[in-house]
């Protein structure tokens, strides 16, 4: 007879603790995310608001970052749904296993799909005994989410002790840009980059910041055509995105 | 920004985030990603964070473009922390103290 799978408190706690060694890098992004959110003007409801609602580290950053440029509420929102697009994938990828889960399940693990519960979360699901797999999930998710609201609500404390001169608004791109690096894996997304940057300065005198969208759609499709191109000139060779 | 109009950040942001997270956990039969959504993914994160970066690394308060300042060099040596080390925080931290430097010695 096989063994019982794991009862739910230990799958809750086994995904609680997998989590642990990832909430090192989560808690100093809180910190700083809740600082800066302060920097640029929101009050602390509004930036416990963004963490509390939109529970995204990265779409969060830009968010602020375009509240402080004035932005367009509308071109905001919009390039926020671009830069968590990516959770569609991870959607994807969960959707086998929760299939046969209450729609209540499903909409509490979709709400907790983040970049870094899908990461923990992935070695459990490639596991056995996946039964119970979906409390493995929760405590992991829960694990986050709790994490990510004490960090921000710390950050907003520390952030209100910060002086202007200090210039930390520029803190936002310098964070973008060392998320950048580790994408540039390849051509395509050498040229995807160097295709948005160059886009967006030529086209940021439309209006709302609508330069920003355009600009990053068009530089993935630039990124998409690079990547056709290098296909055509090698054939047979494995590419990166064969993943 | 008006307080209304954060807040139709934050909930017009939650809305869309969670739109993709459920997308297809929602359905009963998920089918595969279509080919070219799934290579075009990977491909948004470095074409939207370098069209965020690049126009506040090198466009000034008046709307002017300034390609060598304390803000140009400052970008560039976090680059190159990043690059090299691959440390988040090396490069942010590495970026805002040179820009401080850079401010203070007038460059």
């Amino acid at each position: 007879m096989p063994p019982d799978p794991p009862t739910p408190s230990r799958e809750f706690l086994n995904g609680a603790r997998n989590t642990l060694p990832i909430l090192l890098g989560v808690v100093p992004f809180g910190l700083f995310f809740g600082a800066l959110a302060l920097e640029v003007g929101l009050t602390p409801i509004e930036a416990q608001g963004l963490s509390l609602f939109v529970f995204a580290g990265s779409a969060q950053f830009v968010a602020v970052d375009l509240i402080r440029q004035s932005v367009a509420p509308v071109v905001i929102v919009l390039t926020i749904f671009i830069v968590n697009l990516r959770h569609a994938l991870y959607s994807a990828s969960l959707a086998p296993y929760v299939a046969r889960l209450p729609f209540r399940w499903r909409a509490v693990m979709a709400w907790l799909l983040t970049d870094e519960a899908f990461a923990v979360s992935t070695p459990r699901y490639r596991s056995t005994d996946l039964e119970r797999a979906h409390w493995h999930f929760l405590g992991t998710g829960l694990a986050l989410w709790s994490c990510w609201q004490l960090s921000t609500a710390m950050g907003i404390v520390f952030g209100a002790r910060i002086p202007e001169s200090l210039s930390l608004a520029f803190a936002l791109p310098l964070t973008f840009l060392a998320m950048l690096i580790p994408t540039l894996v390849d051509r395509p997304a050498w040229a995807a980059a160097v295709a948005g940057g160059v886009l967006s300065l030529l086209l940021r005198g439309l209006p709302h910041g609508l330069g920003l969208v355009l600009a990053a759609v068009l530089a993935v499709g630039i990124g998409l055509a690079a990547e056709t191109a290098s296909r055509a000139r090698r054939p047979g060779e494995v590419g990166h995105d064969q993943r | 920004m008006t307080s209304a109009e954060t807040w139709a950040v934050i909930v017009g942001g939650m809305v869309v985030t969670y739109a993709t997270r459920l997308s297809f956990v929602l359905l009963p039969h998920p089918e595969r990603l279509p080919e070219v959504f799934r290579r075009g993914l990977r491909l948004v994160a470095p074409a939207v964070l370098a069209a965020i970066i690049v126009p506040q690394v090198i466009v000034l308060e008046s709307g002017q473009a300034e390609f060598f300042g304390p803000r140009p060099a400052a970008a560039l040596f976090a680059a190159l922390i990043g690059w090299r080390t691959r440390n988040t925080w090396l490069a942010i931290g590495g970026g805002m103290i040179s820009l401080w430097i850079l401010q203070a010695v007038g460059a």
